[in-house]
């Protein structure tokens, strides 16, 4: 449990049985029932249940909700909430939190994501678990606070400066945000590293009827932590799958951590050989692993000649509108990432190869559509067409549904 | 005696890793460094509990070269670190060592933060006058007229008087020495490290490679004497005419006062939900 006054007498045992006991504890307690709940209560209630002990945050529209609920639930648990001066404090807060041993998350939006994207970059140079929940509004800068749109796909990957491969999961309903949440977690957890989840504006307030699970069956990560004595700790001891174990502040391994590009042992090197193993340690624990790290759900696409490619939202709309289209008799399907990057190249190159057109609609000026046209590079694979609004609006299934009849 | 001051300062630096050290020939930012280790071997704080934050700059370089829990953070954000790493764990020592581009410019907002929450952080803030790692431009700190790179002509912009600043903002425990009492140093940093709140201590240091040749102040030597013959302790200006208190550094401590501190508080207030709660 977090926030420890005093300083724990004997050795601590590593987080799993203190995760399990506060699952034990919160399973007694939770009623199994349907509730009525918003994007936003479930990416706070996945936090909670993935056994998140530290949220620091600053008020931003539309995400909020996120930092009101943890205000009420994290001193509760044991937990630390704290409301910090700005975005900038926040994804520090979260970071220095985690290397003291803490499951840490930050929730924001696009303005201050823009502002983290410094300290994103830290945690992943750093190799420090944290999540980072970005409710999407649309921008550039103040933009439509209440508004929807997709318009920090790239910056999710992109946005901090120098090559830092990316963790992204978006979710297209209210239950889903909930696992995700839990999988942003874990997977922060397992590969060290800052996991970004995006969710649409609409999916963050909107209500919907979802039935949490019973804690028990909630699958929890933690951190992998060393069982070296302190001397023989290397900060960065990465395995076979390039994952690396983590000590915490406190624990007697006093070990260095920087943001200046550093060795094994967490040292700063300006030695190319060292700098290259880092930089390949970051870039392939992403890449090598990319069986465990990508999912996407695939609707319809059996038979289908016109694919349809959404993630969040718009796919809610595509299965609209491709039930509708269906029911005319065109062979419509939906490819749905759940994790944006790394990005899902092989299901969407078997997707080029079986389909005649692609439609991508998304709520931005083209982002994603760059991705599938980065794949086409047959001229045997299907046509690419994007599909894109940035008003403030969504797209309807009608909308959709206008697509798909034109090219079919 | 002088065998024992160094065998000390050996034990608590990392050898093996990082040296030698960035520092300039003449820096203050060593003089801290030894006088923050044996103020740590004095006071027999256990090594494991304390953690050393750091942000950007050359005395936040600190960090690399001493065996404790070290953290090498972004420029101005050392505070912020800080502040999570104190948040969890409580019981940790967490001495935020930091300068004056650092902490009072990109970091500011997080230091008058950090004070009004009267978290107990201790901030060693070494003010040096000038951005020294990125050479010698003017920071919050370079005095009225003074030069720097940024300010060929002389810095027409008014200086940050960092120990007001902290004050102002809420700072529980402020104190003011300078590089050369190194003797004055250790104890206020052992007043700060004690103090169960916010502390910031301000250490006026030489820069004399930049600083110094910028502004003509000679070597080492004499940036070391002008420390000396330009600072007064605090207990001496009521006895002192006002002209010859005028344009000193004024040492001491400049407020000592106990008032709620942030991790106390959070951690009664989880007492209070959970006693209302039943959980």
């Amino acid at each position: 449990m977090a926030l420890k006054k005093t300083k724990p007498q004997i050795e601590e045992k590593p987080t799993k049985e203190a995760q399990e006991s506060i699952i034990t504890e919160l399973a007694a307690k939770r009623e199994r029932k349907i509730v009525l709940m918003q994007g936003n209560e479930a990416v706070a209630y996945g936090a909670l249940d993935a056994g998140v002990d530290f949220f620091a945050g600053y008020p931003i529209t539309p995400s909020t909700e996120i930092a009101e609920i943890l205000s009420v639930e994290m001193p509760k648990r044991n937990g630390v909430f704290v409301q910090m001066e700005d975005e900038i404090a926040s994804i520090c807060a979260i970071t220095g939190a985690s290397l003291t041993g803490a499951k840490s998350l930050t929730a924001t939006s696009g303005p201050g994501f823009s502002l983290m994207q410094e300290g994103i970059g830290y945690a992943k140079i750093t190799e420090t678990p944290c999540v980072v929940v970005n409710v999407q509004r649309m921008g550039p800068s103040t933009g439509m606070p209440t508004s929807p749109a997709q318009g920090d796909i790239m910056q999710a990957k992109w946005g901090s400066h120098g090559d830092s491969p990316a963790i992204v999961l978006y979710p297209e309903s209210v239950k889903e945000s909930y696992e995700l949440t839990i999988r942003a977690v874990n997977l922060a957890e397992k590969y060290r590293t800052c996991v970004i989840l995006l969710l649409d504006e609409v999916i963050g307030h909107m209500r919907e009827a979802v039935c949490l699970p019973d804690l028990a069956n909630v699958r929890v990560i933690s951190r992998i932590k060393p069982n070296v004595p302190p001397h023989w700790y290397k900060h960065y001891d990465e395995n076979q799958k390039y994952l690396s174990p983590l000590a915490s502040y406190g624990e007697g391994y006093r070990f260095h951590v920087t943001g200046l590009t550093h060795d094994a042992h967490g040292f700063p090197t300006n030695k190319a050989t060292e700098a290259h193993d880092m930089m390949e340690r970051l870039r392939k624990k992403i890449s090598f692993n990319i069986r465990d790290l990508v999912q996407i759900e695939s609707h319809k696409m059996e038979d289908a000649n016109i694919a349809i490619f959404a993630a969040g939202i718009m796919s809610r709309a595509a299965k609209a509108a491709i039930a509708m289209a269906r029911a005319e008799g065109i062979k419509v399907g939906l490819l749905r990432p759940l994790t944006i990057w790394p990005f899902p190249d092989d299901a969407v190159r078997k997707m080029l190869r079986n389909v005649e057109t692609v439609i991508v609609p998304e709520l931005n000026q083209g982002q994603m559509i760059h991705e599938i046209q980065r794949l086409t590079k047959d001229k045997s694979d299907g046509n690419v067409i994007s599909l894109q609004r940035v008003n403030g609006t969504l797209f309807s299934p009608q909308d959709i549904l206008r697509k798909i009849k034109e090219v079919s | 005696m002088a065998t024992i001051p160094q065998r000390i300062i050996h034990e608590y630096l990392r050898h093996d890793k990082k040296f030698p050290h960035v520092w300039c020939a003449g820096c203050s930012n060593g003089i801290v460094l030894g006088a923050i280790i044996r103020t740590i071997a004095e006071m027999q704080l256990d090594r494991d509990d304390i953690v050393m934050v750091s942000g950007i700059g050359c005395s936040s370089r600190m960090p690399v070269y001493i065996d404790l829990n070290t953290l090498h953070t972004l420029h101005g954000r050392a505070i912020a670190y800080a502040t999570g790493v104190k948040l969890y764990k409580p019981y940790l020592k967490v001495i935020v060592v930091t300068g004056d581009g650092d902490c009072t410019a990109i970091g500011g907002n997080h230091l008058i933060h950090a004070a009004r929450r009267n978290i107990d952080l201790t901030v060693i803030l070494i003010n040096n006058n000038i951005y020294g790692m990125t050479g010698g431009q003017a920071s919050p700190t370079t005095p009225h007229e003074a030069f720097a790179t940024t300010a060929p002509y002389g810095n027409i912009e008014p200086d940050f008087n960092v120990c007001n600043l902290a004050m102002g903002a809420g700072a529980s425990h402020v104190a003011r020495t300078t590089a050369f009492h190194t003797q004055e140093m250790q104890q206020q940093f052992k007043d700060a490290i004690n103090h169960p709140g916010f502390s910031l201590v301000e250490v006026i240091s030489a820069c004399p490679v930049i600083y110094g040749r910028l502004n003509k102040k000679g070597g080492a030597p004499q940036m070391m004497k002008e420390m000396r013959d330009n600072s007064i302790p605090l207990t001496a200006v009521d006895k002192l005419p006002p002209e010859k208190v005028e344009g000193k550094i004024i040492r001491g401590t400049l407020r000592k006062e106990v008032r709620a501190e942030f991790s106390d508080e959070y951690e009664k207030l989880i007492q209070r939900v959970r006693a209302k709660e039943g959980v």
